[in-house]
């Protein structure tokens, strides 16, 4: 082989592994990622059911109730709209009434969100950026009422 | 008083780094000897001049000198000391100047043992080494300065992050930024190379044992990265492909094929141009992934709006060096002599293939870190990439990967024998066949593609040993001959093997404890029995304690496997009052080489506590194969150090055994 036909086979190879992982990145994009959604979003665009998302807000007052083998329900509101939570598990330690938190899951026909994960914030400073933002959106957002909050 | 003297430090190496950053280029440009020896003794002043500076902040965090700003904010004067003076790169601005720090050695490695160096690179790498290190001297001085202090001192400060008041954190970083900076001695070559418009093998063999050691301390900073990770978030997974572990893998994974390119330029002097772009690319994802990590755009985009100047700052230092750099390489790399010759299936081929999967890899890993930042952007839509997306991209391709390794060691230079290898390597692959069967047999249950997994495992571990076998005549030669050739055979040669070995290791750990870990997650009152894989815990009830800084609640468990008493273990979650947050410690028994895991939830008043209890099968292998892959580094690295001082000419060195 000469020099230039070297180079051919490794340039095609190199657009071969190109094109591979091309197509498993966007085969990925279609399959595997999860959109982020506040209340509000979610009760305008009436979400198919059964499509898996997250979702963020504020842990509504007074919503949490606690059943059996670790069972737990509560509302997020961004202010605007209510979004009923179902989840089974252990919530991290800073899961308080009218405190941040984003929900992975799916939302089910009757209205339902069933997560399968629940993150709140790291510590009394942070507030999840996806909170924060939905916050905005709806114009519940106080700005400087907790300082730093969206670092 | 201190924390001035760690300023004005700071500043005289900021005056050290322009002088090495000026006069050495006009001395190569000139053939003025002395001009280009003044950068070995500026490199060595401004080591001297960090080192003061990093000297004068640990001094004030000992001290808990909270009229120090970034004290105040991280340190309590109740901390222990190792926390205290961990604190010190626990936040931004400290960990720039660790940063500086460790580059400033890196300078006055090369100042001091490259005295076989031609002396226009040294005095060329050195002074692209201060450019580096003037850019981060002026972004800490005008936009972090660790220094700054607070009118009104506080009385007391506001903590470290209790998330890092962890051992395996303290020292996380210090092993990440090795493994970072330690790539800039690539870049720094490589723009040398691209200046001087020459380069050769003993370019390569001068290059090599940096990236090897920083790919070593790399190595073993992400494998602690995870391993604190799986302790400490309480759920037992090692890795999240979180933004900020990706910074660190993506350096990884271009600067393992940049390892591999340097040999194929070494013994061959061939890919040369590929290497130095190489290189670029390395050192360019460790800028990326020091910057973004530290600065918070990774998690979100607002974090440059927060404090614009430093945001720009950083941007203007990547575009000057990934910018610059690359546009230096397009501009200089044709004068760049062609190498060696090579045909497709050959050990250069098998090298070529290796980097164009990992570099292919990284991109994937680059995609689905920056994509949502990206999307955010421009179209304001929140979306997440997690472990799903890189399963089925970067999956693929690295598993490609993990199979034509044992092919690679067992071509031959120039033109390799495919079906030969393969017939080499019959018995890695039957082993791993019947590796197949047996996951099968004794785990069926799970994903059907585990057992292939573990298979794939066994076959690379049993090729790692099958080419060492052939290299020392294992089967045929007499003992002693065996012997004469295994001490013969070069050192670089074994750290192949053992990293390949190492790397099989970790696969075997992540698909047995990703597939058949189990889990129960579950509210106990005092004295009931959990049981998971044949392991009974009794919950013995809560108790309270006091650490330094926290208070803990610890919950006690006694273990039994069947009936027998075999230990106990013991969950807490500790409370820092100074910030309101509580950490997770996960009890930890090791059996075998999996782990039984214990994280403790909610607790309430009569006792109830809400656990997780994991029983992980294998996993230690993950870190272990880690620190396998890393001695591998330093086998190889011990067999090059003889080399270093003395580049023998080309034609000698190919009389050596091919590694």
């Amino acid at each position: 082989m000469t020099r230039k036909q070297r180079r051919l086979v490794l340039i095609g190879s190199s657009l071969g592994v190109l094109a591979v992982a091309v197509a498993l990145v966007l085969s990925a994009m279609r399959s595997s990622i999860v959109f982020f959604q506040s209340p509000t979003d979610v009760v305008e665009h009436r979400l198919a059911p059964g499509a898996r998302i997250r979702i963020g807000g504020l842990v509504k007052p007074g919503s949490i109730a606690r059943g059996d083998n670790l069972r737990i329900r509560f509302e997020v509101t961004d202010g605007k709209s209510d979004i009923p939570v179902q989840y089974q598990g252990i919530v991290p330690d800073l899961f308080r009434e009218g405190q941040g938190v984003v929900a992975e899951g799916k939302l089910e026909s009757g209205g339902m969100f069933v997560a399968d994960t629940v993150l709140a914030k790291h510590d009394e400073r942070y507030m999840p950026k996806e909170v924060v933002d939905a916050l905005k959106k709806s114009g519940r957002w106080q700005e400087g009422a907790t300082a730093g909050a969206a670092k | 008083m201190i924390p001035e003297l760690g300023h004005y430090a700071l500043v005289l190496a900021l005056a050290m780094g322009l002088i090495q950053s000026i006069a050495p280029v006009i001395g190569a440009r000139r053939g003025d000897s002395a001009l280009m020896a003044l950068a070995i003794s500026t490199a060595l002043m401004q080591f001297g001049f960090v080192a003061l500076s990093f000297v004068a902040l640990t001094a004030c965090y000992v001290a808990s000198d909270f009229s120090v700003a970034t004290v105040f904010e991280n340190s309590h004067s109740q901390m222990p000391l190792i926390y205290k003076i961990s604190s010190v790169w626990g936040n931004h601005e400290g960990s720039m100047l660790l940063w500086v720090l460790i580059l400033s050695v890196f300078g006055t490695g090369v100042a001091v043992f490259g005295r076989n160096l031609p002396s226009t690179l040294k005095a060329l790498v050195l002074a692209v080494q201060s450019w580096i290190a003037c850019a981060f001297y002026l972004f800490i001085l005008l936009t972090s300065n660790p220094f700054l202090r607070i009118a009104n001192p506080p009385f007391e400060g506001r903590d470290l992050n209790p998330i890092l008041q962890d051992p395996g954190l303290a020292i996380h970083p210090p092993l990440l930024y090795l493994g970072y900076v330690g790539f800039s001695m690539a870049f720094s070559f490589a723009i040398a190379a691209l200046i001087e418009g020459r380069i050769d093998a003993a370019w390569a063999r001068w290059v090599r044992p940096w990236t090897l050691a920083a790919w070593m301390f790399l190595t073993l900073g992400i494998a602690m990265g995870s391993y604190w990770a799986y302790y400490t978030l309480g759920w037992g997974g090692f890795w999240f492909w979180d933004p900020v572990e990706n910074a660190s893998l993506m350096p990884w994974l271009a600067g393992t094929a940049l390892l591999h390119s340097a040999v194929v330029m070494e013994k061959r002097n061939a890919l040369k141009v590929w290497t130095i772009l190489l290189a670029i690319l390395t050192f360019s994802l460790s800028l990326v992934g020091t910057f973004l990590v530290r600065s918070g755009v990774l998690t979100s985009v607002h974090a440059f709006a927060n404090d614009p100047r430093r945001g720009i700052f950083i941007l203007a230092v990547l575009v000057l060096f990934i910018g610059g750099g690359l546009t230096l390489f397009a501009w200089r790399a044709p004068v760049l002599k062609q190498g060696g010759l090579f045909a497709p299936v050959s050990r250069e081929g098998a090298l070529v293939f290796n980097n164009l999967f990992l570099t292919t890899a990284c991109l994937t890993v680059l995609i689905g870190t920056l994509y949502p930042l990206a999307l955010e952007s421009l179209t304001s839509e929140k979306i997440t990439v997690g472990g799903p997306f890189f399963n089925l991209t970067f999956g693929p391709l690295f598993i490609a990967l993990i199979f034509a390794m044992p092919f690679g060691p067992l071509l031959a230079w120039k033109r390799g024998d495919l079906l030969g290898a393969a017939q080499r390597l019959m018995t890695a692959f039957g082993g791993g066949l019947v590796a197949v069967a047996a996951a099968y047999a004794i785990e069926g249950h799970g994903s059907v593609l585990a057992p292939f997994g573990v298979g794939l495992a066994f076959y690379v571990m049993l090729g790692a040993l099958v080419d060492l076998a052939e290299r020392i005549g294992l089967l045929g030669a007499p003992f002693a001959t065996v012997l004469a050739r295994a001490a013969g055979l070069p050192r670089s040669a074994w750290g192949t093997a053992v990293a390949h070995f190492g790397l099989a290791v970790t696969l075997l750990g992540i698909v047995c404890a990703g597939t058949w870990g189990t889990e129960r997650i579950i509210a106990v009152k005092p004295s009931e029995v959990v049981s998971l894989s044949g392991y009974n815990l009794t919950y013995d009830g809560l108790a309270q304690r006091r650490g330094p800084n926290y208070s803990v609640i610890v919950a006690n468990f006694t273990v039994r496997k069947g009936d027998t008493e075999i230990g106990t273990m013991e969950p807490s979650k500790r409370s820092f009052a100074s910030r309101g947050m509580t950490t997770n410690e996960a009890a930890l028994m090791i059996r075998g080489f999996g782990q039984l895991y214990l994280s403790l939830g909610d607790t309430k008043e009569d006792g109830t506590a809400a656990i997780r209890l994991y029983y992980k099968p294998m996993v230690l292998l993950i870190w272990i194969g880690a620190v396998i892959m890393m001695l591998g580094g330093a086998l190889s690295l011990s067999d090059r150090r003889l080399r270093v001082g003395a580049p023998k000419p080309a034609a000698k060195a190919a009389l050596q055994p091919a590694e």
